[in-house]
């Protein structure tokens, strides 16, 4: 009998390709650097938390960059700032994904146009997987941002 | 609502201390909110320290400072339709609380844009060293005796001017990033 119709009788077997096992090993354990930015972290911290329960994705914040597998950009990006995230991003070992949380992330926010401090979208500099709308998201949102990368992680191929 | 009692006791004493002629430049200000005085750049030390020293006054804590761009400049339009600022005045104001006589006093000073220098008030207050520095930062007023006075919260490298000045311009890049949206 093969593995193919042991999968019926044998539970403890699963058939699958080694790209799906493979995403579906790195999806359900996407550790974040322990990082914040302004009041989109207090909504990350929130999610987090008990109530949210951000672990039940297996997200945990970490405190190195170098153990992490993502990166949530909670807030405004100040022009100072803006090195110190990519350097941040690059001390990231690959396969690496970013997810920009809030408007400031995404395009500048509030501070669009008379901002000048502020990084027009952290898009210009590291790129982004999942962009978040709000002022600040609300936790759900940021679930669901967390859920359309699983998704596009999902879908990836590394093996062949 | 303003003391002005106290206030006039306060240019009296100032008017012993300076004599009549230098005392007259500090000009008293009603304002609806607050009354301040108006004291020239070149006497800010010497008002200070006695504002500070005298304990009939005993201004021992210094609430906040700030720079202001006074918006006074002339005002130019090009053909294009933009505007050129020429000349201008910046300023510093001092909030100032005395907490054993339970009194407050506000102190204004005003700079030419072309020079703006006024003494340092840190050797006094040192919560002022962080606070000048800012004002520093934002407007570009130089605080002579400053301990230490570089840019506090804009990058260090910045070279594009005083961001909070009425005739400041956003640069196009920052270290190879465009700025503008």
């Amino acid at each position: 009998m093969g593995y193919l119709d042991k999968e019926f009788t044998d539970s403890n077997i699963i058939v699958t390709n080694l790209d799906a096992l493979l995403n579906w090993a790195r999806l359900s354990s996407l550790w974040q650097v322990g990082f914040g930015l302004a009041c989109c972290a207090i909504e990350m911290m929130a999610t987090s938390a008990s109530h949210y329960d951000f672990d039940r994705f297996g997200v945990i914040p970490r405190p190195s960059p170098r153990q992490s597998d993502i990166i949530i950009i909670s807030g405004t990006v100040t022009l100072k700032m803006a090195s110190r995230v990519k350097r941040l991003y690059e001390q990231i070992p690959d396969p690496k994904y970013v997810i920009s949380m809030g408007s400031c992330a995404n395009c500048g926010g509030p501070y669009w146009d008379h901002g000048y401090h502020v990084l027009k979208g952290v898009d210009r500099v590291i790129p982004v997987d999942v962009y978040i709308p709000g002022c600040p998201p609300r936790p759900e949102a940021l679930l669901e941002g967390l859920l359309k990368l699983q998704e596009k992680i999902r879908n990836e191929s590394r093996v062949g | 609502m303003a003391d002005t009692e106290f206030i006039k006791s306060v240019t009296d004493r100032f008017t012993l201390l300076l004599g009549e002629e230098k005392a007259s430049q500090i000009v008293i200000t009603e304002s609806p909110f607050e009354t301040f005085l108006t004291v020239p750049a070149e006497l800010i030390s010497v008002v200070m320290t006695e504002l500070y020293d005298n304990p009939a006054l005993g201004f021992d804590s210094l609430v906040l400072l700030t720079g202001n761009d006074e918006d006074d400049a002339v005002k130019t339009k090009n053909d294009d339709g933009s505007e050129t600022l020429t000349g201008g005045n910046l300023s510093v104001v001092y909030h100032l609380e005395s907490l054993p006589n339970r009194k407050k006093i506000i102190i204004k000073t005003i700079v030419p844009k072309a020079n703006p220098e006024v003494p340092s008030v840190t050797p006094l207050w040192v919560s002022a060293d962080w606070q000048e520095r800012e004002a520093y930062d934002m407007y570009g007023i130089i605080f002579t005796g400053h301990p230490n006075l570089i840019r506090i919260l804009m990058p260090y490298d910045w070279e594009f001017g005083f961001p909070l000045r009425k005739d400041y311009q956003n640069p196009e890049f920052y270290q190879g990033i465009k700025v503008p949206y």
